[in-house]
């Protein structure tokens, strides 16, 4: 299977790897799929008291369409609100990495490690009551 | 380093200059029908496909006569479970093979089952994937026709007990068929000393053409007997039907004529170079793991899993390595690999498994490079995984718990 130059872009040069301290109040984390499905995806998200993504952070196990989703998020994410990131959709990675059908599950894990992490985010916030959905 | 490496040879090797070089005149000059005995180009194509049998015969020690040509080592599977299964359906319809088979034997196996020819038992294998031969002993019945065990295996090089499967088969008058396609020719098969009854083998793992294989079939004590699959012209003693491929069939037997004078010196070479590697990749990588028997294993294979780094991630990073994954993860199903799965390594492991198949061409230098090219993926690719992460600040991953689907 032919991987598009996107893909491979993201591959070869991976935006944003790395990871945030995961207790600070300002970093949310969503932890999404599991080792043995071959996927696992964490995003770190900075985010500012008004809900501004200031900063993201990846790693991502994974095959190669997995690593360049998860890059591909940190950079169309950052600069966005909370709202404006939890309305992004796995079709928007699919179209930009012109992914096969065979690997659109991979753009789906993408999109839910940004609710995971906007939750995470919300759930840490003082006197955070619903949507709370632990990462770690 | 720009060109290509090709360390993928269970999957199919380069044909020799020497066999190719030996087929080419059945193309273009000499190219008679075998069947045709009432002309010289007939009678030309016949003798080649006689030596070829004898070259073919001598490698295995059988008589060439035993040799039926197919298409491949997938025919002659079918052809030998198929063919025993029908012929023999007045005395029984039990089958015993292993989970860790190909799948030409196992889809096989199951197409029986599904149409109610046939009762398969499936042995359990060890955590290198062999078959205890007391198992193969306590599951024969008076119904079983047929054991089919492999020779060695193709995703992690395990060689099975054949001797000794081969000793209880003939004690108990059952008849043994081996899939040998990736042992014959890289270490030694005698189906008489091994107690061999059928064996499926094919000639594009042993540096000849695709298109062309082989299915020994014993003749005396005992005389085995199949059903056709094909129906036609009554070629290969009326067990295979269909023109013989003589290019590819005189290509087999150079294949074979090759392996038997390389196989001891070009075995010890291969063997050093995968050590080399194993050695090389194991020495500077942490959570590395051997699949498959340690020493009872085809001597190009190593199967290794990569913890915490996803197989066809690595596989992407090898650009201009051609090695195989036994994650599979380009397959819908996300299934690993059901014979690591048969041996019980997890699959968490499973998915991180790449299968190295070092082969006759394969030098010293293509191992010096893909060991360094290997560390440096897998280093840069741990750095990038989470699972690398946690397991470093000490997270147990296998208790972790996972937002499943």
């Amino acid at each position: 299977m032919a991987y598009s130059d996107k893909v491979l872009d993201h591959y070869d040069n991976p935006r944003n790897v790395g990871s945030f301290p995961k207790d600070e109040p300002n970093v949310g984390t969503g932890i999404v799929g599991a080792p043995e499905c071959g996927d696992v995806m964490k995003l770190q998200l900075k985010i500012s008291e008004e809900g501004v993504i200031e900063d993201a952070r990846f790693k991502t196990f994974g095959c190669g369409s997995a690593i360049a989703s998860s890059s591909y998020v940190t950079e169309l994410i950052k600069g966005k609100t909370i709202d404006e990131a939890y309305a992004v959709k796995n079709t928007q990675i699919v179209e930009e990495l012109k992914l096969p059908p065979v690997k659109i599950h991979c753009s789906v894990l993408a999109e839910d490690a940004i609710k995971a992490a906007v939750a995470d985010w919300k759930g840490r916030k003082p006197g955070a009551g619903s949507d709370e959905k632990k990462a770690v | 380093m720009e060109r290509l490496i090709y360390m993928d040879n269970h999957a199919t090797t380069r044909t020799d200059p020497r066999v190719l070089d030996a087929m080419l005149p059945y193309f273009s000059e000499q190219y008679g029908n075998a069947a045709s005995r009432n002309h010289a180009f007939g009678w030309a194509a016949e003798a080649a496909v006689d030596r070829a049998r004898e070259q073919i015969a001598k490698l295995i020690n059988a008589k060439p006569r035993e040799i039926v040509f197919t298409s491949g080592a997938t025919e002659s599977d079918n052809l030998a479970l198929k063919g025993v299964v029908e012929f023999y359906r007045e005395k029984g319809n039990h089958i015993i093979t292993a989970p860790t088979e190909h799948k030409a034997i196992l889809d096989t196996c199951k197409a029986l089952e599904r149409k109610g020819l046939a009762r398969v038992t499936y042995l359990p294998v060890d955590d290198h994937g062999l078959v205890a031969p007391g198992d193969v002993r306590d599951a024969i019945t008076d119904k079983t026709v047929l054991i089919s065990i492999m020779h060695a295996n193709n995703e992690i090089g395990t060689i099975q007990p054949i001797h000794e499967i081969g000793k209880i088969a003939k004690e108990k008058g059952v008849l043994f068929h081996t899939d040998a396609t990736q042992g014959v020719g890289k270490i030694p098969v005698d189906v008489e000393a091994m107690g061999i009854d059928l064996m499926s083998f094919t000639a594009h793992k042993i540096y000849g053409p695709k298109g062309t294989g082989a299915l020994y079939v014993r003749s005396r004590n005992p005389r085995v007997r199949l059903s056709p699959m094909m129906d036609g012209g009554g070629h290969e003693r009326g067990m295979r039907s269909g023109t013989l491929n003589v290019p590819g069939i005189v290509g087999l037997g150079k294949a074979c004529e090759l392996a038997g004078e390389l196989l001891e010196s070009e075995g010890e070479r291969i063997l050093r170079l995968r050590e080399k590697l194993r050695h090389g990749i194991m020495s500077q990588l942490d959570e590395t793991y051997l699949n498959g028997h340690p020493l009872q294993r085809l001597p190009g294979n190593l199967n290794l899993s990569f913890a915490f780094v996803e197989g066809e991630s690595l596989l992407m990073g090898l650009k201009d390595i051609a090695v195989s994954s036994g994650s599979a993860c380009t397959s819908a199903t996300l299934e690993p690999s059901y014979v690591l799965k048969a041996l019980g390594v997890g699959e968490d492991l499973a998915h991180t498994s790449i299968r190295f198949g070092l082969g006759r061409f394969n030098t010293e230098e293509e191992v010096e490079y893909v060991c360094e090219r290997v560390v440096r993926e897998v280093r840069r690719l741990r750095e990038m995984s989470p699972l690398y992460e946690m397991a470093k600040e000490g997270i147990d991953i296998k208790s972790f718990n996972w937002a499943r689907d």
